[in-house]
């Protein structure tokens, strides 16, 4: 099995500055982390690796100091890893990215077929859940989104079997490899890396690939190949607090109307049965 | 499977990382065990540096960007009561031009990231987010190398430099630093507070660039044996106070509280005033001085820097002797690699080359000075208070003559503290600097 993990660099922090000037994310002083769901992605795949055998190729798109993921990648088990970075990929939408990706994925395939992507469900900072989508689209693989479970992976027939989280609850389906599919955190727990590993990764030399070495047209890429524009960046109003029941008096009458509440809320109960570990 | 290092250093702050340094320049193999997430990471946060021992190790320092906060150029020290207190300064056009640089501030989590980043351009290789927890041996009780918290986690190594610093729980592991007692060590809390830099200079009369340092004792320990500091950031102010483990734990007093009262004192006040705070944390020092030094080399280990008591708590010096320590343990190990006998006697030279520098010279000049403060307490009580009510009434004009002031003062004096006792302490502290 030939697996490629997409893995982006964010920053690690929950409140990330806007700059009211040009609306876009300032990164700044920032420190980054590897967005913590490609990171569920990267151990999906060595665990697959460890059962099935394999290969597995860790793939950032970013600025030079986006090595930094990678070489985590490397301290963790990842056997390969290539940091696509130069000027032209910089200012990159959701299009552009998944464009520049899939251009990546396809030379790798040229050297040994892939037969599976791993993509983080969303980037913790864009958040937008769409590269992985849009990389399965322009590969022509078969895709799963929002994976919490592999349920059987078929290396003869070439199938999978994954269950995922879909609005409300969850599905078990199957399909043919090549596929992309992109994690949801609780498919698996990263590993901390050995320390063999992480000598391993302060020594490695990543391979670095310019807009050239990927093969990339330019109108395609960075912020050229990004139709999306950010028009305004606001916070959104804070959301009323959820209802609350006062026990300090009577707590009979508090508890009845908080059982009355949470089984109106099917959503809530659905989680509960179909998924008692959560 | 495991690997084979020449030198193993556990512990990447000044000590660990000067030593990296000096062993990567001659080529020799050194692996550097952090555990923060990075260098620095777990370090309290800002501080003073001096240029003559960072400059041994990276002569070209400035040119290297070394994350210099403010070069100091004015040393201040205070002597408060509750209410005020005195000031004596020295600033000298001396450490802006020719001798600039020789102190300065920084932040140890930018600055140990930067002094191991040229380590690791050296050819060290600094591994953090890693701890070590126990040094392997031979059957003769020799160190051979040690073991991390991660799988697969034992390295082998040829001599291995401890460097964790005051906090160290190998040495007390190991048993090679006793676990040091409270009267030894002091617990300091510290608080950065952020300010605008154009703020910062025309509160503490400086140009852009330029710092300040301020040594506080007095009444603001509460009368236990202890000091503040205030240094200056380029956008921010550390602020630092500490006493006697072992007065804090009789006398029961919560160090934060002890902070917040002296960010309220009348002279800390308009310094901090609209400043945000930042960040707090607390640490030990090392203060025991010369006394409480362990054996610092054996059969295949050394200990440097605060992890040794390497640390002269009158002047606040402990992340220069650290590094000399540092540099001075990789001089010794590349000899006894060279030599072949990395065994006690090989590691010998150490002690030797330690008791020729400052560092020892200095720490045994102070030996007797922690017993001093921890035994005249006056000296964080009656004393400042004395002093405080007397300039308040020599400065209070209220037609009543200076002579009776002093008669007055005089018999106040008397009153709180017997002159003999004045006297023998007096005699007493000029021999613990003398
Ligand atoms: C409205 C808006 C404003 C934006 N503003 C800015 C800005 O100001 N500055 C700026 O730098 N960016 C900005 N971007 C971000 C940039 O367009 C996206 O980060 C990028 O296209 C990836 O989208 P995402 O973060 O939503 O990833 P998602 O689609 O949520 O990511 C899913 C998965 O795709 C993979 N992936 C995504 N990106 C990469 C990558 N680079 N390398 C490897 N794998 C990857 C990972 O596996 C990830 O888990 C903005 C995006 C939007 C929608
Ligand atoms: C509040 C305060 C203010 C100070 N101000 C000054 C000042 O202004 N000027 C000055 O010169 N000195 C000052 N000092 C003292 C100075 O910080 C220390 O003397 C100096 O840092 C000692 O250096 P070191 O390398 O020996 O230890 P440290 O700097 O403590 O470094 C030890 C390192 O080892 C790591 N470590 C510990 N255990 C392990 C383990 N088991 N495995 C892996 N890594 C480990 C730690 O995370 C740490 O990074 C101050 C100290 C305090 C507490």
């Amino acid at each position: 099995m030939n697996f490629v993990c997409c893995i982006k660099q964010v920053p690690d922090t929950a409140e990330v500055k806007i700059d009211p000037e040009t609306n876009t994310l300032m990164r700044s002083g920032v420190e980054s982390i590897s967005n913590p769901y490609d990171l569920v992605a990267l151990e999906t795949a060595l665990i697959l690796k460890d059962k099935y055998g394999g290969w597995v190729t860790a793939l950032s798109m970013g600025p030079p100091q986006a090595e930094q993921v990678l070489k985590e990648a490397i301290s963790l088990g990842a056997d390969a890893a290539v940091l696509l970075s130069d000027r032209a990929f910089a200012g990159a939408d959701t299009l552009a990215t998944s464009y520049t990706l899939y251009k990546a994925i396809r030379n790798l395939d040229l050297d040994r077929p892939v037969d599976i992507v791993l993509c983080g469900k969303q980037a913790i900072d864009g958040d937008t859940a769409q590269v992985g989508p849009g990389i399965a689209t322009r590969l022509g693989f078969t895709q799963f989104t929002s994976v919490i479970e592999i349920r059987e992976l078929n290396t003869y027939d070439r199938h999978i079997t994954v269950k995922r989280r879909v609005e409300g609850g969850f599905e078990v389906v199957r399909g043919p490899l090549p596929t992309v599919i992109t994690v949801d955190l609780g498919l698996a727990r990263p590993r901390r890396a050995s320390l063999p590993g992480l000598i391993l990764s302060l020594r490695a030399v990543i391979d670095k690939w310019d807009a050239d070495a990927v093969g990339a047209e330019v109108p395609k890429i960075g912020l050229k190949g990004s139709p999306t524009w950010v028009r305004r960046i606001f916070s959104p109003p804070l959301k009323e607090g959820g209802p609350v029941f006062d026990a300090r008096k009577d707590p009979v009458p508090a508890v009845e109307r908080f059982l009355d509440t949470i089984v109106a809320d099917e959503e809530l109960i659905s989680e509960l049965f179909k998924n008692p570990g959560v | 499977m495991r690997e084979e290092f020449e030198v193993a250093v556990v512990g990447a702050g000044p000590a660990g990382i000067s030593a990296a340094l000096a062993l990567a320049e001659k080529g020799i193999k050194v692996i550097v065990f952090e555990r923060g997430e990075f260098p620095g990471a777990k370090n309290v946060s800002g501080g003073v540096l001096y240029g003559h021992d960072l400059g041994e190790s990276v002569p070209d320092f400035i040119r290297r960007e070394c994350p210099v906060e403010r070069n100091i150029v004015e040393s201040r020290v205070w002597y408060l009561s509750v209410d005020g207190g005195f000031n004596v300064s020295f600033r000298d056009r001396a450490f802006e031009e020719g001798l600039s640089f020789n102190a300065f501030t920084v932040g140890r989590a930018r600055f140990d990231r930067w002094f191991a980043g040229i380590a690791e351009e050296k050819g060290a290789l600094v591994v953090c987010g890693t701890t070590v927890t126990d040094l392997l041996r031979d059957d003769g009780g020799r160190v051979t190398g040690v073991r991390t918290d991660r799988s697969d986690g034992d390295v082998t190594a040829r001599v291995v430099l401890i460097a964790d610093g005051i906090n160290s729980a190998l040495a007390a592991k190991t048993g090679f630093r006793p676990e040091p007692k409270p009267n030894d060590v002091a617990l300091a809390v510290k608080e950065v507070i952020e300010l605008p830099e154009e703020v910062i200079n025309e509160r503490f009369n400086v140009e852009a660039g330029h710092g300040v340092t301020i040594e506080i004792l007095g009444e603001i320990t509460k009368g236990m044996d202890g000091v503040a500091v205030i240094y200056t950031n380029k956008n921010s102010l550390s602020l630092c106070i500490g006493a006697n483990l072992f007065d804090l734990m009789s006398n029961t007093v919560r160090p934060y509280e002890m902070l917040e009262e002296f960010k309220a004192h009348p002279m800390v006040a308009p310094l901090i005033k609209s400043g945000r705070p930042r960040e707090y944390m607390a640490h030990w020092l090392a203060e025991g001085g010369y006394d409480t030094i362990p054996h610092l080399y054996g059969d295949g280990y050394l200990i440097a820097g605060e992890s040794g008591m390497l640390f002269n708590a009158l002047h606040r010096e402990g992340s220069n002797m650290a590094m000399a320590s540092g540099r001075l343990a990789a001089l010794t190990i590349a000899g006894a690699l060279a030599r072949g006998d990395t065994g006690s006697e090989g590691l010998a030279g150490y002690a030797a080359a330690l008791q020729a520098s400052y560092v020892m010279k200095d720490l045994k000049k102070y030996r007797r000075f922690n017993r001093f403060l921890l035994n005249h307490k006056e000296l964080f009580s009656t004393l400042p208070r004395l002093g405080a009510s007397a300039a308040r009434e020599m400065l209070t004009v209220d037609g009543i003559s200076k002579k009776e002031k002093q008669t007055s003062i005089r018999r106040r004096i008397q009153g709180a503290i017997p002159l003999a006792r004045l006297a023998r302490l007096l005699w007493a502290g000029a021999r613990s600097i003398g």
